[in-house]
């Protein structure tokens, strides 16, 4: 009997077969010296090397250990034991906060002025030197900027935020907006159409999946780079968990740190991804 | 037909396109002295070959671009921008594919009344939807829409504000021949009720004969002109089916036919020759001598039709 799977069912099992293997090299990558080990060798000796499950401290994880920590992670996300044991949850939502005040303001700054960039090209040629000079600049370097002149270290990663949220969508804006299709805007001039509704009620629709593409790029970035610059500045946020862990010598927890961002920045996109299909429109 | 008053409703006077060459040697000039009269309720079509201008005339009419030399007048005022008194229907309908049809035709009668509130707006709408024939589809996206029924939505959008003239560039263009037909009889029915005023750019010879009161024919660019003027006696109310069986058809379509495939041409050539016509030939059949029985024949002589389309 021959049954037909579906793309997506063949993709799912392929998916969770890949998931198995992994997990299967990872098992026999950290196992089988434990196993040697306690079968010849001092119990005492065997414990400190792993026996101990998710308490061992050094040394990499078992799938085992691992899914144990994810247990326990997760089952009290959001404890708060002082400044340097706070339950993951906390940790993701300092983050989190940082990125969306640094995106939510660059996007305040990037959409209205793609907007005037988009619509003239004198603002466009005006502006485009000062685009193609800070567009590839590493936002971390502007950190010790931010820090002297913010002199704060959370603020300053908010800034660093801002800044490499910018460009992506300030350049998606200026294009959707420059590439409105020449019909729609023939159509608001016969009507007559007042500037400001022909902004919202044209333009914008006509550029936004332009620029939410933008945005999801933004996102992207932004999301990268929270980690980088909270390692830097330290105090709270998942990039400093990660650091911290690392002192510890604690690399199930740095794997876990590891996985969060990972589900974290998946979902932000995915959010994204939602978004653009409400606004996307098929011509 | 209207009877024609002292004053046009529109009147075009000396009209020019002239182009800087991009190589920097003599401006090209598109079209020149264009002159034309289009009194209220008339429907004038223009004809010609493709890059005579007729689209930038259109253009200009609208209030979207701007001529070299000459002026427009309606109803008195000189056209110096786009205006809702002059709708406008595009070939390639645009209409915003992230509004629905309703949404569509409301953005315009919202834009040209302000002041009234949704549910008039909603109302006003959907009498134009239902007047296109297109009840049941205003919570439609254009994207869900055939051709046919885009360029519908076009026409009730263009309806809806209710302007004193209206523009059309080829709207049927880009339909198939069956669902020309349908549209281009509901057409004629919607003009005829609201007394339309109407300048509509076709490149087919049989849409003009069934459509219009008036054909201009265009002479083939640079330097094109107003050529010839055809006074369409086909009476009204027309059908697209039966119109071929009218005595003044063929004449008029086989005049149509020989000034774009020779005529055209020769015009550009013979302008500045002395004692060249400078202002166009009026063609009307009513003048011709009824002596021409093939033209009174019930049936269809073996003539090839010759469709220039898109020619």
């Amino acid at each position: 009997m021959k049954t037909r799977l579906s793309l997506s069912q063949k993709s799912g099992l392929l998916s969770l077969g890949l998931f198995a293997a992994i997990l299967l090299v990872w098992q026999l990558l950290t196992l089988p010296e434990t196993h040697v080990a306690a079968a010849n060798v001092d119990p005492e000796y065997a414990a400190l090397m792993g026996g101990g499950g998710a308490k061992a401290a050094s040394g990499f994880p078992t799938p085992a250990a691992m899914a144990q920590t994810v247990w326990d992670k997760l089952s009290h996300p959001f404890y708060d034991n002082g400044p340097n044991d706070k339950g993951i949850g906390i940790q993701l939502g300092y983050s989190l906060a940082r990125v969306l005040g640094g995106f939510f303001l660059a996007a305040v700054v990037a959409i209205p002025l793609g907007f005037a960039i988009g619509n003239s090209r004198v603002v466009y040629q005006a502006i485009n030197p000062y685009v193609q000079l800070l567009k590839p600049i590493s936002p971390l370097a502007w950190m010790p900027l931010a820090l002297y002149t913010i002199k704060d270290a959370s603020a300053s990663s908010i800034f660093v935020i801002f800044i490499c949220s910018l460009w992506p969508m300030l350049i998606n804006t200026a294009h959707g907006v420059a590439n409105v299709k020449k019909d729609w805007l023939d159509v608001s001039r016969t009507l007559e159409v007042n500037p400001l509704r022909k902004a919202f009620r044209v333009i914008l629709p006509a550029a936004a999946p332009t620029i939410l593409a933008g945005m999801r790029i933004s996102m992207g970035i932004a999301w990268l780079v929270i980690v980088a610059a909270e390692m830097l500045v330290g105090g709270t946020g998942i990039g400093y968990f990660v650091w911290n862990e690392w002192n510890n010598l604690s690399l199930t927890n740095v794997l876990f740190a590891i996985l969060m961002i990972g589900v974290v920045g998946m979902a932000l996109d995915s959010l994204f991804g939602v978004l653009g299909k409400r606004v996307a429109y098929q011509e | 037909m209207t009877s024609p008053s002292i004053h046009p409703f529109l009147q075009v006077e000396n009209l020019a396109r002239i182009y800087p060459s991009p190589t920097g040697g003599e401006p090209v000039t598109v079209f020149d002295h264009v002159n034309f009269r289009i009194h209220k309720g008339e429907f004038v079509c223009v004809t010609g070959h493709s890059g005579c201008g007729k689209s930038t005339i259109l253009n200009i009419l609208a209030g979207l671009d701007s001529a070299s030399l000459g002026n427009v007048f309606m109803d008195g005022r000189e056209v110096s921008g786009p205006s809702l008194d002059r709708g406008v229907i595009f070939q390639s309908h645009a209409l915003m594919p992230w509004l629905t049809v309703l949404e569509n035709v409301a953005f315009a009668v919202k834009s040209r009344w302000p002041a009234r509130n949704k549910q008039q707006v909603r109302e006003h709408a959907m009498r134009y939807i239902e007047l296109v024939g297109l009840k049941g589809a205003e919570y439609k996206l254009p994207s869900q829409l055939s051709g046919g029924m885009k360029q519908r939505v076009g026409i009730a959008r263009a309806f809806s504000i209710e302007p004193k003239m209206l523009l059309m560039d080829e709207p049927f263009g880009a339909l198939d021949a069956l669902t020309r037909g349908v549209i281009q009889d509901e057409l004629l029915k919607i003009c005829a009720e609201t007394q339309q005023t109407v300048f509509m750019i076709t490149h087919d010879v049989d849409e003009a004969i069934l459509l219009s009161d008036k054909i201009m024919l265009m002479s083939n660019g640079p330097h094109a002109r107003i050529a010839e003027i055809v006074n369409n006696t086909l009476p009204r109310p027309r059908e697209s089916s039966a119109i071929h069986k009218q005595p003044h058809y063929y004449p008029i379509r086989n005049h149509l036919v020989d000034f774009l495939v020779s005529r055209s041409k020769l015009f550009g050539s013979l302008r500045d020759a002395p004692g060249a016509p400078s202002s166009p030939t009026v063609f009307d059949p009513a003048d011709l001598i009824e002596s021409e029985p093939e033209a009174f024949s019930e049936l269809p002589v073996g003539k090839p039709h010759i469709h220039l389309v898109n020619a």
